[in-house]
């Protein structure tokens, strides 16, 4: 009895894994426009908060970067949309934004936890201020125009990253470098100690992560017809996929992703309509989650299963 | 040549003045009670928001709301440290752990305070006019308003300086600045003064907010910038150290006034690149220890 819950347990969640990606791989064929449109943008917050999850929920590092990766392959697209084919775009994105993130992680991954959440928020505003300027001086313009994809090639391009991250993020966390990461997250100082090689290994995650983030910005970019640097690289792009995470919870990998989808449905459903409440229930959720569940939702889900197991074993 | 250079420090001093302000209020709370305020600038732009308001129904003098919108936000300041921090506080197991989640939290107070003040007053420009006429000193006129800030910010500063230094409640804020553990077991009520620091940081906030809305139009999505310039001459100055922040809003404002003066459109990236270099170079600040 109990083996065979075992089997079915063991198939069950790659089984239905891949019955949610064939579902995925498929909706185009019979999903309205508007619901692949709508689907292509929950995708893109859920690849900005596991990739953000990727780095910052073992180590505890918060980062503030993903607007600027974001950012940068939204410019990418602006910049190469129409001299390259577009996938060949999407991967300059991702590779940019891996090189700055090396930049990045090099200089300032010796930083303090918090000097890091500033110094990465700091980035943003740097990059945006001077894109800004040497838009406005030195080609007098302010914004660019970008070639239109069509819907679906923008859901399957998303979906594609979506899909190569989750692998990433999944063999990084079952390797031994997932838990170095992890031994990084709880101490440092021990995880030098023991032998694991703390900067490069923090400076490869973090740019490995920043190539998601590059690339969906240069697919997303093509959804809007004209960027400026106000519109590339608004804060908001770093706020939420940490908030999306933390509602999620950083535990497990699926937390990040239920975070994120139920977030961004929500912004779909509410952001037209009553911009401010939307922000304001956002900032209340976040408060909220910090004081009150620690873990996330999925902190949520598994103290309540824990909850059911106890009451189980207490009536046998 | 002279009087331009005149011209520039003088402005850069007038900007300080507000700046040191700013970061004496972060530096309390993020030096001693160890909140990295991101909220901060939204308290500026209440206090701001409430100044202009009491002048533009009710006519009241703007130097008169110092006594209003200073204590409104001391309370709502207290209020929250001893609701939402300490209870963040008491379930964090490291500092380090308190400064992660604490700096979340208020990410979440910014999207409140800022779209509640969205939803009351929009997303227009407002503003008065106060005291807004030219005063002429050593052949350079300044806006006389301008004068009045800088006068409220450097008695506000000294004031507070003297608190720190010279009273029994501001020893207790200096120890726990020291050593938060430490103070708690030399029998300082803890809980009380650091909900008092990050109280009287939003005191600062909502003052600054208030002399702010003399010199410059208000808005409603103002207070990320003054959160950022706050941040950097917190770092600049010193974690901790409140004559650190008076000096490094001087040297911040005085720094902006030249860029400003060079290329205006490069004032914030330089306040990054400074930001930049110095964590890089001395992350303890000039007066750090």
């Amino acid at each position: 009895m109990n083996s065979t819950t075992a089997t079915y347990k063991r198939l069950l969640v790659p089984g239905l894994f891949f019955l949610i990606l064939i579902l995925l791989a498929t909706f185009p064929v019979y999903g309205s426009s508007y619901n692949v449109v709508l689907l292509a943008a929950i995708l893109m917050y859920v690849v900005l908060t596991v990739s953000w999850t990727m780095f910052s929920g073992p180590t505890g590092y918060i980062s503030l970067a993903p607007a600027a990766f974001f950012g940068v392959g939204i410019y990418t697209a602006a910049v190469l949309g129409k001299m390259l084919p577009l996938l060949a775009v999407v991967v300059t994105g991702g590779l940019i934004s891996f090189i700055l993130a090396l930049i990045v992680g090099t200089i300032t991954l010796r930083l303090r936890g918090i000097y890091f959440a500033i110094f990465t928020f700091g980035l943003v505003v740097l990059i945006k201020e001077l894109l800004l300027f040497y838009e406005i001086v030195v080609t007098g313009t302010r914004g660019r125009f970008i070639a239109l994809v069509d819907n679906t090639t923008i859901y399957y391009v998303t979906f594609g990253i979506f899909v190569a991250l989750m692998l990433t993020a999944y063999f990084i966390r079952r390797s031994k470098h997932g838990l170095a990461l992890q031994s990084i997250g709880e101490n440092e100082e021990a995880a030098a100690h023991i032998g694991v090689n703390v900067t490069l290994l923090k400076v490869l995650i973090f740019a490995i992560s920043a190539i998601f983030m590059g690339a969906t910005g240069a697919i997303m970019a093509t959804r809007w017809t004209y960027v400026d640097p106000y519109v590339a690289f608004n804060p908001l792009f770093s706020f939420l996929p940490v908030l999306m995470a933390i509602f999620g919870g950083l535990g497990q990998l699926y937390g990040p992703v239920i975070g994120a989808a139920i977030f961004a449905y929500l912004e779909e459903l509410l952001l037209t309509k009553f911009p401010y409440y939307y922000m304001l229930a956002f900032g209340i959720i976040l408060v909220v989650v910090i004081l009150y569940l620690p873990g996330g939702l999925v902190g949520l889900i598994q103290r309540w299963r824990k909850g059911g197991l106890a009451k189980q074993s207490a009536n046998t | 040549m002279l009087v331009a250079i005149l011209n520039i420090v003088i402005f850069g001093l007038l900007m300080g003045g507000i700046y040191a302000l700013i970061a004496m209020g972060l530096n309390l709370q993020y030096g001693v009670a160890r909140v990295l305020n991101i909220s901060h600038g939204e308290f500026i732009m209440l206090g701001a928001f409430i100044t202009w308001f009491l002048y533009a129904a009710f006519g009241v003098n703007p130097l008169i709301s110092l006594a209003i919108a200073g204590p409104l936000m001391f309370i709502i300041g207290f209020i929250l440290h001893r609701t939402l921090f300490t209870r963040l506080r008491t379930l964090s197991p490291t500092t380090g752990a308190y400064e992660g989640s604490s700096l979340l939290a208020t990410f979440g107070l910014l999207f409140i305070i800022q779209n509640i003040a969205l939803a009351i007053w929009g997303g227009d420009m407002r503003g008065y006019s106060y005291l807004n006429f030219g005063v002429n000193l050593w052949q350079v006129v300044f806006p006389a308003n301008r004068l009045v800030a800088l006068a409220f910010a450097v008695i506000l500063s000294l004031a507070f300086y003297v608190f720190l230094a010279r009273t029994r409640l501001g020893k207790a804020i200096r120890a726990a600045a020291q050593d938060t553990d430490a103070a708690g077991l030399m029998g300082v009520n803890i809980n009380l003064v650091l909900a008092l620091c990050f109280g009287l940081g939003a005191l600062m906030a909502g003052f600054a907010g208030l002399l702010l809305s003399m010199i410059y139009p208000i808005y409603t999505t103002m207070g990320l910038q003054y959160t950022v310039i706050a941040v950097v001459v917190v770092v600049l100055g010193g974690l901790g150290s409140i004559p650190g922040s008076f000096i490094g809003g001087f040297i911040l404002g005085i720094i902006g006034s030249i860029v400003t003066t060079w290329q205006p459109a490069l004032a914030i990236a330089a306040y990054y690149v400074l930001f930049m270099l110095l964590l890089l170079v001395r992350p303890k600040g000039i007066l750090g220890r």
